[in-house]
């Protein structure tokens, strides 16, 4: 058993600036990460990081471009925080030797980004993601702070009240990837769980094949519901062919969206007369969509981002990173010739439910970066947020698990929180297949920590021979099915039979997993079985997206539905929330906050 | 009005001979759609197509993966497959137990340098194409292999962290919303540095690093370089990051022989970074071997 202060799952962008300032207050702190540090996706991040750094701009500004990005769904206290805390953020960047892209007099850059009032992305060409992870992975080498590297978290160690809300995380259980040794990690503060997205639930993405939402599914299990999942973010300019991300930065930089026609789309269409190829993302993939729908794309599949007009010179300068992308994998000069692009997922909004500290409704257990749902993006994410969303959340939450933090929050959490129920039935049975199944089960034992822990391992130790040791189908098949689904029928157009449909395979796919097994029999480094336990987390949240999706009976952000083409905000200005309940899930609400300490922020229409 | 003269009698001309604007498109439509078509018809017997790999195989505790052994694949080709996707399908289809590290795809995390075609290379961005088939696929060579393809990369990290490799300013600026000055020179000097992604390629490929475990190596000097050029730490500091660099197993063990350089998938002149610093050893009086 290994033991500290405070234990961080997963070492990309979030977790290490937790673990750094939990380590800043003193606590004993260590990363666990399935993957190495630097090998994380923070490092694809590439168009920058907001903040209100000039002096003609201010965090207000910044803060209700975020609200109303959002679609007014982010709460006031997460968005402000946010906001305010960003600009000391960067500049502690800068201060740990982040290679920003700079302007003459050796100030950092800014630039435009879509939904931005104020030109106030800080960037290090187009790969700042890659420079943030290295920097802050440089400070934590510095600090000397532990890291158990391609270590993969499995199971939170968490007591078993009946309500989650009542529950202490005391640790977690990780299984050593070289080895094959399942082992206790015993956490005497808090956990934060740090790992990512769930861009793996579908089949066109920007994410790694690593993002497989294992916080969100492990913190679910273990009672802290997720929170507006059916919130997923579709970036615009993907290369059609792999899904890799051409940065908002070249559009931020000028770059302009022609269809088949030759027409600059964002204008001729009227998607937005305002902010053209600017507006918000969902806006943009909804227009280029819209465009392919109607016979307008190009091979009937995509649209052309084209940045030629802005001559060699600066394109080699702040966007030299998207030659190569656009060369290596889709065969495309940018120089010469505009790049194809469609929508593709991206990143998910929502996440496990926490307060504006990161910490979720069970004691101890905290969630930070893309796999945490403070509220902060609601409906749709601006770009150049997800960066400093990490930093300043990272922090707080670093803080607050080393016991730093006096306040209280304001963002409520758990059952308690709860304004209505869902009154409608599931077209698909949901949750566990077996409730009677041991890792059915919320949470571990009411004992000592130290038994919480040791039966926690005991169970995923059983968990990792039953899957060596039985004979079954391949889970690479079960997954490939749910990404299917979820890429036909959950995508940036939604309709009510197409979201019954993805519940109905969904389950399916869950049925089968129940058949998985393991073929490789080594101990040694068995990704076999690492990818085998993932796809359960992929099923469990590609199955909150889908239910969320279609109990969400209006158009907000990110989340489009056919038959119900406005904001509805008598209904629906509230937050879905989807708990495990013992492997019986239950989808509620609670109420979006919209009052801030200094201002309360009136949802408006979202034109761009 | 008078536009509007001049074009309707076009238009009208253009109805004569029956292609209105309208047709025209249509026309050009249908152009677009033949091409397309035979696109299709292209890719269809390119998915006929299939391309081999040999795959080196070894795990200690699996029976008959005890001595090392080579395993072919055959899968099916597509226009943009890379030796990753070649990997993964293999896996995904034939053989669940092929092992191999992989993340982002995009060639940014690092984690697929493999010893392809006898050159180390980043799978996700080596094109099947162009490449000969049977793709010979390999660990990287130098380091001990896990598994398969795994190989260990502690010694590589533990080189990379010998150099010290975190900014350390002699003083920050009063303001607390107050940012370093750095010109953009200084930027450009150190950018292409700060690209490296850890895949260990140039380690791999160094002779030197070979036959003497101790050197730091490509990645970490250059690392060291990164820091030692970046106008925004002390002279002080510089003069310390050179004295780590120039001991017995650092910068003097390079041969100038330009591997490193060829393989790196980031385009990094790591050679030259090397060289760069042997010159500011010697200038700051720095004892050479």
């Amino acid at each position: 058993m290994y033991e500290h202060d405070v234990i961080v799952v997963g070492a990309g962008g979030a977790g290490l600036r937790a673990a750094i300032e939990a380590h800043e207050e003193g606590a004993d702190v260590a990363l666990v990460t399935k993957l190495h540090p630097v090998r994380s996706h923070t490092g694809a991040a590439e168009g920058g990081i907001n903040a209100a750094l000039h002096e003609k701009d201010s965090w207000d500004l910044h803060a209700y471009d975020t609200m109303k990005g959002s679609d007014y769904l982010g709460d006031a206290p997460a968005i402000d925080a946010f906001a305010k805390e960003a600009r000391h953020e960067v500049i502690q960047l800068e201060h740990w030797g982040m290679p920003f892209s700079r302007e003459e007099d050796g100030t950092v850059s800014q630039r435009p980004f879509g939904g931005l009032s104020y030109p106030r992305t800080t960037y290090a060409g187009a790969e700042t993601g890659h420079h943030l992870l290295h920097t802050m992975y440089e400070q934590v080498v510095k600090r000397g702070i532990e890291v158990y590297d391609e270590w993969f978290v499995t199971r939170l160690a968490v007591t078993n009240e009946p309500n989650p809300a009542d529950r202490t995380c005391h640790g977690c259980v990780a299984y050593e990837i070289a080895t094959g040794e399942v082992s206790g990690f015993y956490a005497r503060q808090g956990v934060i769980l740090a790992t990512g997205g769930t861009g793996q639930a579908f089949d066109h993405t920007t994410n790694a094949i690593a993002c497989t939402g294992d916080g969100q599914a492990m913190a679910y299990r273990a009672g802290a519901p997720m929170e507006d999942m059916e919130f997923v973010q579709f970036h615009p300019t993907t290369l059609p062919s792999t899904g890799v991300l051409i940065s908002e930065g070249v559009r931020g930089e000028g770059g302009i969206l022609y269809n088949d026609n030759e027409e600059r789309l964002m204008f001729e269409y009227g998607y937005a007369n305002n902010s053209g190829e600017l507006a918000s993302r969902d806006v943009v993939s909804r227009a280029e969509l819209t465009e392919v729908n109607e016979g307008r794309g190009i091979e009937d599949e995509y649209v052309h981002l084209d940045m030629r007009h802005l001559g060699e010179e600066r394109i080699i300068d702040r966007l030299e990173n998207i030659l190569h992308l656009a060369e290596d994998f889709e065969g495309v000069d940018g120089l010469d010739e505009p790049m194809p692009v469609k929508p593709g997922q991206h990143y998910q909004m929502g996440g496990t439910e926490v307060d504006e500290y990161g910490h979720s409704c069970v004691d101890g257990l905290y969630a930070v970066g893309e796999c945490a749902c403070y509220s902060l993006h609601g409906a749709n994410r601006l770009g150049g947020n997800a960066l400093p969303e990490l930093l300043v959340f990272g922090a707080r939450a670093g803080r607050h698990a080393a016991g730093a933090v006096e306040e209280e929050p304001e963002i409520p959490t758990g059952p308690g929180a709860k304004s209505d129920d869902w009154d409608e039935e599931s077209p698909a049975e949901l949750g566990a297949v077996d409730a009677s199944d041991p890792v059915a089960a919320d949470g571990g034992a009411v004992a000592t920590p130290q038994e919480v822990l040791e039966q926690a391992v005991e169970t995923e130790r059983e968990r990792v021979e039953t899957l060596m040791e039985r004979d079954g189908i391949n889970h690479a098949d079960v997954r490939a099915k749910v990404q299917k689904t979820m890429t036909e029928n959950v995508n940036v157009f939604r309709e009510e039979s197409n979201l019954k449909q993805a519940l109905k395979d969904i389950r399916e796919a869950r049925e089968e997993y129940q058949n998985v097994a393991v073929a490789d029999p080594s101990r040694t480094y068995n990704t076999d079985l690492v990818h085998t336990i993932e796809t359960r987390n992929v099923i469990d949240v590609a199955e909150s997206i889908a239910l969320g999706a279609l109990a969400r009976k209006e158009f907000r952000g990110a989340h489009w539905r056919k038959q119900y083409q406005e904001r509805r905000d008598d209904e629906y200005l509230k937050h879905t929330l989807y708990a495990w309940n013992g492997g019986n899930p239950e989808l509620y609400y609670k109420p979006v906050i919209l009052e801030g300490h200094e201002k309360k922020y009136e949802p408006k229409i979202r034109s761009y | 009005m008078s536009t509007k003269i001049e074009e309707k009698p076009e238009t009208e001309t253009e109805a004569d001979e029956q292609t209105s604007p309208g047709e025209q498109r249509r026309e050009l439509k249908r152009e677009r759609a033949a091409e397309r078509e035979q696109q299709i018809q292209e890719e269809l017997s390119e998915a006929e197509k299939t391309v081999g790999i040999k795959v080196f195989r070894f795990d200690p505790e699996v029976a008959d993966k005890e001595e090392p052994r080579f395993d072919s694949f055959t899968v099916p080709f597509f226009r943009g497959m890379s030796v990753l996707d070649a990997l993964v399908y293999a896996r995904d289809t034939y053989d669940s137990s092929l092992t191999f590290r992989h993340s982002c795809r995009q060639a940014v995390c690092g984690s697929d340098a493999l010893f392809i075609n006898g050159r180390q290379r980043l799978a996700c961005k080596t094109q099947v194409s162009d490449l000969e088939s049977p793709i010979r696929i390999e660990p990287l060579p130098h380091q001990d292999v896990v598994k398969d393809l795994v190989v260990d990369m502690e010694h590589f990290y533990e080189q990379m962290h010998a150099v010290e490799p975190y900014f350390d300013p002699d003083e920050l600026p009063d303001g607390e919303l107050e940012e370093q000055r750095q010109t953009p020179e200084n930027r450009e000097k150190v950018k292409l540095s700060t690209r490296c992604i850890w895949c260990g390629a140039c380690m791999s490929s160094c002779n030197i690093a070979a036959g003497d475990n101790e050197y730091l190596g490509p990645a970490a000097i250059n690392k060291a370089y990164r820091f030692a050029m970046d106008e925004r730490e002390g002279d002080d500091r510089k003069q310390e990051r050179l004295r780590i660099v120039e001991q017995e197993h650092g910068v003097w063990r390079c041969q100038t022989q330009f591997s490193c350089t060829e393989v790196c998938p980031k385009d990094i002149p790591l050679t030259e970074h090397i060289q760069e610093l042997k010159r500011e050893a010697i200038k700051s009086n720095l004892k050479f071997w």
